[in-house]
């Protein structure tokens, strides 16, 4: 498009990757990305201790799960940007208000995947823990957690990309720098080459998390999927 | 060397909360040190419960279990082999036999897997095993757990005639080793006549022992004319309490 539109509007790529040198090396892009990055990874890693504490123990007490599923649901579909502006107005322009809007969205879907995980544990391992007199450290290490792996990682697959997204808008929605709040800055002047630039290195991040945490993590944890093909 | 434990069972009454019948009612019976008793009866009669009772799986019964006179619950773990083999699909075989005992050691899960006829196959996940093959682990780990005291819940149902003839061999030789005190479930008659020295036929819901069938000839000595003439004695016996 920037070949046939030659215009502001559409940079070049190699205009782009000039920006994003110009941006790194005299600009606030590495700040901004780390301040992004710090946010999404204390919501992702508070967000998945208390999903799945909550599921674990949704999964497990079925009383507690029929009184609370009504409350999942309307975690799951409550717009996330009506949490924000609520915690913004309650607790002001503040960093613990993001990263607790943040985890206001996560949570639930995180408590939906690792209850349905305990859900599924299945009764036969838990019956030869049982007749072979297996301590519960060991049953939880050898027995429950490989189950819940997959659940696991599931959850943290979605909630990486969820919460990346989620944390940019509230930053545009009120924020005093990151990510979002520059690219909002961007908008303000019709900068596409810094929305551009921006854009780029965060695909660029959120693929080395993919590929050099994610993948790696999974290959290690589930591999032994593999031999089942 | 030592035999195997003493097996006293008595339990009045077994039964699931959702059942308006119990499933066992009025059992008892003993089973001597180093003896191989086969419990024989159709498909569903309560052969797996009582056997997960005796494992001290399932504690909610009224009567009593014990072994070498302590509660079957807090006896050490017997040997259990599960029908299904139900090994854990994500460790390998020698870590299938550690999970369940740590303190053997890999050079002595090796041992067992080693005599089962699984050498070189120790860091082999199950699912890259043959169904045969996950069944000697399955022993393997049964036997490294308490080779004194196994407990066979069908371990020989849906793998191939060829390979049924093998892994007896195999378990015959093996309990015979180790002089433990072995409970077979099975329906199929053959597979007790081929194991056995007694076999109890349960049948009627709920369920009893309607015959105690006791075998002389040591498995090892048995030919196939005498597996075949106890075989179809047992089946007379199980035909008999059907009707």
């Amino acid at each position: 498009m920037a070949l046939h539109f030659a215009n502001r509007l559409f940079p070049t790529p190699v205009d782009v990757a000039g920006h994003i040198w110009v941006l790194a090396t005299t600009s606030a892009l590495v700040p901004d990305f780390a301040k992004t990055l710090g946010r999404a990874v204390i919501a992702f890693i508070a967000s998945m201790v208390i999903g799945m504490a909550i599921g674990i123990v949704l999964g497990r007490v079925r009383w507690l799960d029929r009184l609370f599923a009504g409350w999942v649901v309307v975690g799951l579909n409550l717009p996330s940007i009506v949490v924000a502006i609520v915690l913004y107005i309650w607790l002001g322009l503040t960093e613990f208000a993001l990263i607790l809007a943040v985890m206001c969205n996560k949570v639930p879907l995180v408590v939906t995947t690792i209850r349905e995980g305990v859900k599924n544990l299945s009764a036969d391992y838990d019956e030869l823990a049982r007749a072979f007199r297996m301590p519960l450290a060991r049953r939880l290490r050898l027995i429950y957690v490989p189950q819940l792996m997959p659940f696991v990682l599931a959850a943290s697959r979605t909630g990486l990309s969820l919460i990346w997204k989620i944390v940019l808008v509230f930053e545009v929605l009120g924020s005093d720098g990151g990510v979002g709040f520059r690219i909002n800055t961007f908008f303000q002047f019709f900068d596409m080459e810094g929305i551009a630039s921006y854009t780029v290195v965060f695909i660029a991040v959120v693929l080395i998390l993919e590929y050099g945490l994610m993948r790696p993590l999974e290959k290690r944890v589930l591999g032994w999927r593999t031999a089942r093909a | 060397m030592a035999n195997g434990p003493r097996l006293t069972l008595a339990i009045h009454e077994k039964r699931y909360p959702n059942l308006a019948q119990p499933v066992l009612e009025g059992l008892e019976f003993q089973i001597a040190p180093g003896s191989v008793v086969a419990l024989v009866g159709p498909s569903g009669i309560g052969k797996s419960t009582l056997l997960r009772l005796i494992a001290g799986i399932d504690r909610a019964f009224d009567g009593s279990i014990r072994i070498d006179g302590q509660p079957a619950a807090e006896a050490p773990p017997p040997g259990l082999v599960f029908q299904d083999s139900r090994l854990l699909p994500w460790l390998s075989a020698i870590d299938n036999l550690l999970a369940v005992k740590p303190a053997l050691g890999r050079d002595a899960a090796i041992g067992w897997l080693d005599r089962v006829g699984l050498e070189g196959f120790g860091d082999a996940l199950p699912d890259q095993l043959s169904g045969g093959m996950q069944r000697r682990v399955a022993l393997a780990r049964a036997l490294a757990v308490n080779p004194k005291f196994l407990l066979l819940d069908e371990p020989f149902v849906s793998l191939d005639r060829r390979l049924v003839g093998e892994i007896q061999k195999l378990f015959a030789e093996l309990i015979a080793a180790e002089n433990s005190t072995a409970i077979l479930v099975t329906h199929i008659v053959e597979d007790a006549a081929a194991l056995a020295d007694r076999a109890l036929v349960l049948a009627g819901r709920p369920a009893r022992v309607v015959a105690d069938l006791p075998l002389r000839t040591p498995p090892a000595a048995r030919g196939p004319l005498e597996i075949a003439r106890f075989s179809e004695m047992l089946a007379q016996k199980l035909n008999e309490s059907a009707t």
